[in-house]
């Protein structure tokens, strides 16, 4: 059992080394003096400097996060009230269609997804005069189409968690349906509709392919201008840029551990007395 | 108190709703919340696929939007003429390039899907059997690097492969090699790729499926003599065997389809049918070549996936 348990320890230890080790590559690099990514030049935060005087990177980053922003809220509202549908609604007719439909989206290549999107852009455009042109506009409707699905599923597992006694006594009571979303499912459901948005949010910020296809131009997002940028050559000030997406993402996910811990603590805490 | 005010505003105005009596048996509120979403994703998400399928049988023009038109017609003439080209799909066969860039790309998915669960599996199951204070360190560690952009972490692979990059730099000094190998725009660059940014999808629902497994299981065949290794094979990877398939899928779909990755790491030669798309449809702009390889890919990649994960839910469920 010993020699199992040392064997696992070292190819897991391994396994992390793996998933950080690139990670660890950027930040270093991101403080490197020399333009060479390989040359070591010494201690600089250069690029940084670099990174916030241009302002095409900044520009595309207040977009992608304009987008992000927006993609995630309405995903959230159209995701919930489809999660919300599949598990509370029993049985009605199209319901298969649109639980194919919610997880279809998952699993779609993004080139599929992308380029089936613009076809329509296209083909509306031709047809009804809507959408005019490519850009903001069609680039959050396609983000908010792939994201409201993993809303749904997100909603969908809690809800199927929770116990329904506490909706059937509000309804018991006399609550009328809008009553009892408002006032006793949305608060029970209220982490999975933020850990939703963060996810749509991220997935929206992170977005090449699908953008690519059903933005116009003039609408780069940030994804798109590193795509660019990294293909043409290295530009070190990517490195600075990555540092920090980096360390925001760790600032979050520290302080959402810290929040299960002192919430566990609360519980049991609240249980022992 | 905006949302109290506003279930009252939508109580109010259900309850006005409800006393026409034209609407009795038919629950208007109900139906109004599931067309929602449904109309959402008909529109958004079913109908391009329709679109997708009606330009892959047009023919490439030059105009805009480049292709032509199915329907040709004439109503002083009183002609309707629909003309549908198969060209695209019989092209699609009869040039092995395309063929050669599906095969190509579920050999790459395949691969890196297999690595990716051998390098999973042993992450996924020390975190299920460690205590419950160090697991969700550890599982944040492994969420972490998912949340941070996917393209940076292919870059940061550009970085590491590189003739002059830092896998050589550090091969060369410990003196395991002589001269820089390379790594970066090859098969192999595209294999690291996949495996690396798709580990999370592979270590969740591995983790997900090895922590609800009975311990005691283990102890009786440990009891009855079984060696570790033994017990390994016949209980635990049974156990696991939803966790895998989960987590194989959630792989290999997304890989058979990449683009950035076989773009960013792989070579000129690195043939994959995302890139392959995309070409055609950038670089080529030939729109209805870009569908029909959609649509094939669709029909012959996708959908069979899609079907098993059906199936295989609702067994589940069962």
């Amino acid at each position: 059992m010993q020699r199992q348990s040392l064997f696992l320890k070292m190819t897991a230890t391994l396994g992390f080394i793996f998933l950080y080790a690139p990670l660890i590559a950027l930040i270093v690099y991101s403080f490197n003096k020399s333009k060479l990514v390989t040359v070591w030049g010494g201690w600089s935060l250069k690029w940084y400097g670099e990174l916030f005087r241009n302002e095409q990177i900044i520009d595309a980053a207040l977009l992608s996060l304009k987008i992000a922003f927006i993609s995630a809220s309405l995903a959230v509202v159209l995701g919930t009230i489809a999660g919300l549908v599949l598990s509370r609604f029993g049985r009605f007719r199209g319901k298969l269609i649109l639980s194919g439909w919610i997880t279809a989206p998952l699993v779609m290549p993004e080139v599929i997804t992308g380029l089936s999107l613009l076809l329509l852009f296209v083909a509306m455009e031709g047809a009804f005069g809507w959408p005019a042109g490519r850009g903001i506009g069609t680039i959050i409707i396609a983000h908010t189409t792939f994201c409201m699905a993993y809303v749904a599923v997100v909603v969908q597992s809690r809800l199927s968690q929770l116990d329904d006694t506490l909706e059937e006594a509000a309804m018991d009571l006399g609550a009328k349906p809008a009553s009892l979303f408002f006032l006793v499912t949305l608060p029970l459901i209220k982490p999975a509709l933020i850990s939703g948005w963060l996810l749509s949010f991220t997935l929206s910020l992170d977005d090449l392919v699908i953008a690519s296809f059903v933005s116009g131009p003039g609408n780069t997002t940030l994804p798109m201008l590193i795509f660019s940028k990294v293909r043409l050559g290295v530009s070190p000030e990517v490195n600075a840029l990555a540092t920090i997406m980096i360390a925001v993402v760790a600032l979050g996910v520290v302080a959402a551990i810290l929040q299960m811990r002192r919430q566990t603590r609360l519980t049991m805490v609240a249980n022992q007395t | 108190m905006s949302i109290q005010t506003g279930a009252a505003w939508v109580d109010f105005a259900s309850s006005r709703l409800a006393r026409y009596k034209l609407f009795n048996g038919i629950n208007w509120g109900r139906l109004a919340v599931i067309s929602v979403p449904t109309l959402w994703l008909g529109i958004f998400f079913f109908v391009p696929f329709l679109v997708v399928f009606k330009i892959s049988l047009s023919e490439s023009a030059i105009a805009i939007p480049p292709y032509t038109s199915l329907l040709d017609w004439d109503l002083e003439e009183a002609y309707i003429n629909i003309k549908l080209n198969l060209g695209n799909y019989l092209y699609l066969f009869e040039d092995t390039f395309y063929l050669d860039a599906y095969l190509s790309s579920v050999k790459i998915a395949t691969i890196s899907t297999f690595f990716t669960l051998l390098i999973g599996f042993p992450i996924a199951y020390l975190i299920a059997r460690s205590k419950p204070s160090t697991r969700t360190l550890l599982l944040s560690l492994v969420i972490l690097p998912f949340w941070t952009s996917f393209l940076l972490r292919v870059y940061a692979w550009m970085g590491l492969l590189k003739k002059n990059g830092i896998v050589n730099e550090f091969l060369l000094n410990i003196g395991i090699i002589e001269q820089p190998l390379t790594m970066l725009q090859t098969d192999f660059a595209v294999y690291v790729g996949i495996v690396y940014t798709y580990l999370p999808f592979m270590i969740l629902p591995l983790y997900t499926a090895l922590e609800k497994m009975d311990m005691t299981l283990l102890e009786a065949a440990e009891d009855l003599g079984a060696r570790p290794s033994i017990s390994f094979f016949l209980i635990t990877v049974p156990m696991a065997i939803p966790g895998i398939i989960a987590g194989c899928l959630l792989v290999f779909i997304p890989a058979v389809g990449e683009f950035v990755i076989p773009a960013l790491l792989g070579g000129s030669d690195t043939l994959m049918i995302g890139r392959v798309l995309w070409d055609e449809f950038f670089l080529n702009r030939d729109w209805p070549m870009a569908s029909t390889v959609a649509i094939v890919m669709l029909v012959v990649l996708v959908l069979p996936i899609m079907l098993i994960r059906n199936s295989q839910g609702k067994e589940e469920r069962v």
